[in-house]
């Protein structure tokens, strides 16, 4: 009683006019932010730098090991030999990246069709996603090197190339999304309710927003999966004397005992592979950063 | 501000948000409870045998112990919960504002867009909506801040957001689910205050779940006192103040002596828990 008495009476005027004690709170959290990234400025520099040195010392170490021991090229090139071996075989290199690039782009964007289609799909029914989910889960547990044989025999050679990048990348956006739709907040799927919202709104208004950061989650980790499954599929068929994708190069150099050039193709695979990484954790990054927690500078 | 206005829906009443007003059974914003009872399905009776009468105007709290069912009868007036048995008459309606214990906001969208929310979902544009959204803004003090995004306000300011949220569609009762439970206690005061002006502003029939007595006393016309195992009403207290009240209110004789009534009820309520 004592703490609402008289003592604590709050001054009479209109109440909203300025919210006071909250504003300079939060001009104060923004000017903050940007100050401490003025100061980081330097660190963060150091933080490229860093690595970057560290990989070079790496690279230049190999070299010198290389060298300074004789090694064959046919055992272990050298880094300047794969270099000038990339530059010698750009051409064929080159179009063999741009196959594999395609397939694992085809790929990944069908698996976010087929994997936000059928996530949605679940989301509507208990039933359906438990008559289905089985399937998800057999082709998920069911290794790709395994079924590729298979799908050679079925399709051509380039659909079950794409097929097995398909596959692969598949699961992990089919079950992220479906985890993202069924965890929105359940007090604003009962505000749509309230407010008679239709089966389709609460998916476009709430579920679907809901669920993008789960999405984009299961998104870096397909990326990553159909280049891998690309990659494994093109050896696969590339043994049944098909494909001109980068896998099917290294196995081709393998034969003919072409060390520098199956090592070239490596880098160019390891280049994708970042290149992947770094355009949707980029995607994910400018898609979250506003609203998600996960975008934030990390603290601990 | 639009203080000045005569009526501060009358700009808001002609906007193309409903079509012909539907003919409810009872006053638009009135809402009761007859005889109602609720049991869930794991077996516990939240409610027995409750009625319960709120006339358009009013500003009706409800108080108890947990457990005594006063959040589950707000969500039986809102329709997001129907009863066991008993009837609910008005309420429950595309005219019904909630406001839940927590701001509920979408992280993903400014402040803006949330509050246009219930009218998008009424298949509103943006720019048909923006003079309510921006008006409800304005009511609730935030009309900077509509670009910002719910992590980037306070507590305080995102219940605002909220309210304005249950606003924006003109609701005829506005339903609050201990709604400042989670602040501070001078941000609480100073909603508090906020929701005085806008009930006599506006006009708005309110129900008003809270632990708090005080709180309950400063806002109200009229306590329902609760108590648990089963959820019933036990008592029910006026509020000898006008509804235009202000701070000073809170050191008057009316308020320490209607304090002194409610907590006595609460009492009585907790008392009959035999957890206590």
């Amino acid at each position: 009683m004592s703490a609402i008495g008289p003592a604590s009476v709050i001054a009479n005027g209109p109440a909203f006019e300025a919210p006071d004690p909250e504003v300079p709170d939060f001009e104060a959290s923004v000017s903050a932010r940007t100050r401490t990234a003025r100061r980081l400025a330097p660190s963060t520099l150091l933080g490229y730098a860093l690595p970057c040195g560290v990989f070079a010392a790496a690279i230049a170490a190999w070299e010198a090991l290389v060298r300074f021991n004789d090694i064959p090229p046919y055992i272990l090139p050298a880094p300047s030999l794969i270099g000038a071996t990339l530059i010698k075989d750009w051409a064929i290199l080159f179009n063999a990246t741009l196959v594999t690039l395609r397939t694992t782009v085809l790929a990944l964007g069908l698996a976010v069709v087929g994997g936000v289609g059928l996530a949605v799909l679940f989301a509507q029914s208990k039933w359906i996603e438990r008559s289905l989910f089985p399937f998800a889960v057999i082709l998920q547990v069911t290794p790709i090197v395994a079924i590729a044989p298979l799908l050679i025999i079925y399709l051509s050679s380039g659909t079950a190339v794409l097929t097995c990048a398909f596959l692969v990348a598949f699961f992990p956006i089919l079950s992220n999304t479906a985890l993202g739709l069924a965890s929105a907040d359940h007090n604003l799927i009962e505000l749509m309710q309230l407010y008679r919202a239709s089966r389709w709104q609460g998916l476009v208004h709430l579920r679907l927003p809901a669920a993008m950061p789960y999405f984009l989650g299961g998104l870096r980790i397909g990326g990553g999966l159909a280049l891998i499954g690309a990659i494994v599929a093109e050896i696969a068929a590339g043994s049944a004397g098909q494909g001109s994708g980068l896998a099917y190069r290294i196995v081709e150099a393998g034969f003919r005992l072409n060390i520098p050039r199956m090592f070239a193709a490596l880098v160019l695979i390891s280049f994708c592979g970042v290149v992947i990484h770094v355009v949707l954790a980029a995607l994910s990054h400018l898609t979250l950063r506003r609203w998600h927690d996960s975008a934030r500078r990390k603290g601990i | 501000m639009t203080l000045g206005r005569t009526s501060p829906l009358s700009g808001m009443m002609s906007s193309p948000l409903r079509g012909p007003p539907p003919r409810p059974a009872v006053k638009a914003g009135s809402v009761a409870l007859r005889n109602v009872s609720k049991t869930f399905s794991n077996g516990t009776v939240a409610l027995s045998n409750l009625d319960l009468e709120v006339r358009e105007g009013e500003f009706v709290s409800l108080i108890g112990p947990s457990g005594c069912g006063k959040s589950t009868a707000l969500r039986i007036m809102a329709g997001l919960t129907a009863p066991s048995s008993g009837t609910l008459e008005g309420g429950g309606g595309a005219d019904v504002g909630f406001v839940f214990q927590e701001p509920t906001l979408m992280p993903w969208a400014t402040v803006f867009d949330n509050v246009w929310l219930p009218l998008r979902l009424r298949r509103m544009s943006r720019t048909a909506a923006a003079s309510a959204v921006l008006e409800a803004l304005a009511l609730v003090g935030l009309s900077k801040f509509t670009g910002s995004y719910p992590r980037e306000l306070s507590g305080g300011m995102k219940m605002r957001v909220s309210i304005a949220r249950a606003l924006v569609i003109e609701p005829r009762l506005l339903l609050m689910d201990e709604p400042f439970a989670a602040l501070d206690e001078i941000t609480r005061f100073k909603l508090n205050n906020d929701l005085i002006r806008l009930k006599a502003e506006l006009g708005t029939t309110v129900v008003f779940v809270t632990h708090s007595v005080y709180e309950s006393v400063f806002l109200s016309s009229r306590i329902v006192v609760m108590a648990s195992r089963p959820g019933r009403a036990i008592d029910d207290i006026a509020v000898p103040a006008p509804a235009d009240r202000d701070e000073a209110f809170r050191s008057s004789p009316a308020y320490v002596e209607t304090c002194r009534a409610a907590s006595l009820a609460l009492h009585g309520a907790m008392a009959e828990d035999d957890y206590l």
